[in-house]
This record gives structure tokens, sequence and C-alpha cells, in this order.
């Protein structure tokens, strides 16, 4: 066993106990951290497959940024622990076994059917001045459409999250 | 060196779970909090792919997933404080009229 695949397990073992501790979570702050947990190892994941930078802005942005506004949420709300509703009998009954027969599948076909080779360590240099310059040039109007659909995205935060006697107000005036 | 297989099947892993996270939780933010899961899954279909195919198109394509993730987030999270405004729950089971 080489040292890749022993650390591909050790940080595929946290990603999938992180995601299955944020179903078993009733609390969300605990699912919030379980998430955080599961982002760092993928981090690590994607400095296995040799993309530096994606690892950085994953854990710069994800696990960073849009984490802390998920846990401010959190504690803004006050949210407590949720309340369980019991589910139908028939989505259970129906539901696990075809779960189970859906992830065998996918499973076989994809240790099957795909290709086994995969690159070395180190092959694929994602450098930040490779990715820099594929993005402004092959990916300029894909890039320009993404700053718009964020500009978008700040100013309809900003007009759901305003209180909404400010909004009256403003349309009084 | 690690066939690409694992990873799509990590991968996979980490979807199904955002998928059943997203079905069975009443939490509203738990919810979105699978949502991100499932794009983090996605994720790391494309490094993977990326670096199966030696294309860097793959790691640009995850800075446009994390993006719209960001940008999901944001408007997402300012949806569930208005909706806990006029509701005050964050129970999904709850919240189930268009218009109060």
């Amino acid at each position: 066993m080489s040292l890749h695949l022993i650390l591909f397990l050790t940080f595929g073992a946290v990603c999938v106990a992180g995601a299955v501790n944020l179903l078993a979570q009733r609390h969300p702050i605990n699912s919030a951290l379980s998430l955080i947990a599961v982002m760092g190892a993928l981090a690590g994941e994607y400095l296995l497959l040799g993309a530096e930078f994606v690892a950085a802005i994953q854990l710069i942005v994800y696990a960073g940024a849009i984490m802390v506004l998920f846990v401010f949420t959190i504690m803004l709300l006050n949210a407590g622990e949720e309340e369980r509703t019991k589910g139908s009998r028939v989505a259970i009954l129906l539901g696990v076994p075809g779960m189970v027969i859906g992830g065998t599948l996918v499973a076989w076909v994809l240790l099957r059917h795909s290709g086994t080779g995969s690159a070395p360590v180190g092959a694929l240099l994602g450098d930040p001045k490779t990715i820099g310059q594929l993005l402004f040039h092959e990916f300029l109007l894909p890039f320009e459409v993404t700053s718009i659909l964020i500009l978008i995205a700040i100013m309809g935060a900003v007009v759901l999250a305003s209180k909404p006697e400010a909004t009256q107000n403003r349309k009084a005036r | 060196m690690v066939p690409l297989s694992y990873y799509l099947l990590l991968s996979s892993i980490l979807f199904a779970c955002g998928v059943a996270g997203f079905l069975i939780k009443r939490n509203i933010i738990t919810i979105f909090m699978s949502i991100e899961l499932m794009l983090n899954g996605v994720n790391l279909s494309f490094v993977a792919f990326a670096a199966h195919w030696h294309r860097l198109s793959g790691q640009v394509f995850v800075f446009f997933v994390m993006v719209v993730a960001a940008a999901e987030a944001a408007v997402g999270l300012a949806i569930i404080i208005s909706v806990y405004r006029t509701r005050e729950t964050l129970n999904v089971d709850q919240v189930n009229l268009l218009k109060l």
C-alpha cells in the first residue's frame, strides 16, 4: 500500500465520517462543525490530486467564509435542536432497499468500468499562475458572468435580510 | 497512485449523504448545509477528472462552483432570516404556506 493510497483513505474516512455525522447530529451547530471537517479533509484530497490552489481556496473560501456565514446565521437565529417528525413507513420500506441497490450499482459501475490509471502526485500543475492564465483567457466570459451573478446575489441578500419596516419607509418616502 | 474510480466513489458517497440530508433533515439551515455537501462532492469529481485527463479546466470549474455556492449561501441565508422573522420557526414542516 503506497503512502498516496494511505493518505487518500485517511482523508476519505474523515470525509465520510463527517458527512454521516452531519446527518446524525440534531443540533445545527454540530452539523456545521462536521461540515467544516469534511471540507478540511477534502482540501487534503485536492492536495493529493495536485490541485494546491484549489485546496487553499477550499480552506479559505469554503471552510472559512461560507461556513462562518452559516455559523453566524445559526447564532443569529438561536437555532435549537430540530424536532423529529415521523417519516412514512412506505418511504422506509422502499427507500432503504432502493438506496442499497442504487449504491451497490454505482460502486460496481465505477470500480468496474472506469479507467484505473491515475496521475502520479504532482504531475498536474495546479499553481495560481497557470490557473489565472486559464481563467483570464479561456474562461474570461464565464468569469465576468459570475461576477455579475455575485453582484446580484449581494443585492438580493441585502434586500431580503433588511428589515421589512425599513423597506416600507423607503416606499413611503 | 490512487485509481480515479476511488475518487469518484468518495464523491458519490458525499453527494448521496447530501441528498439524504436534504430529504431527512427538518432544520432549514441543516438542509442548506446538505446542499453545500452535494456541491463539495461534485467539486471532488471535477478535480479528480482534471487530474485524470491532465486538463486544468476542471480546476477552473471548481472556482465557478464555489462562487455559485457562495452566492447561494448569501441569498439562501438571507431568505432563512426573513422566513424566521415572519414565522419564528426553522422547522420546514411548519413552513408550508407561500403567503402569510
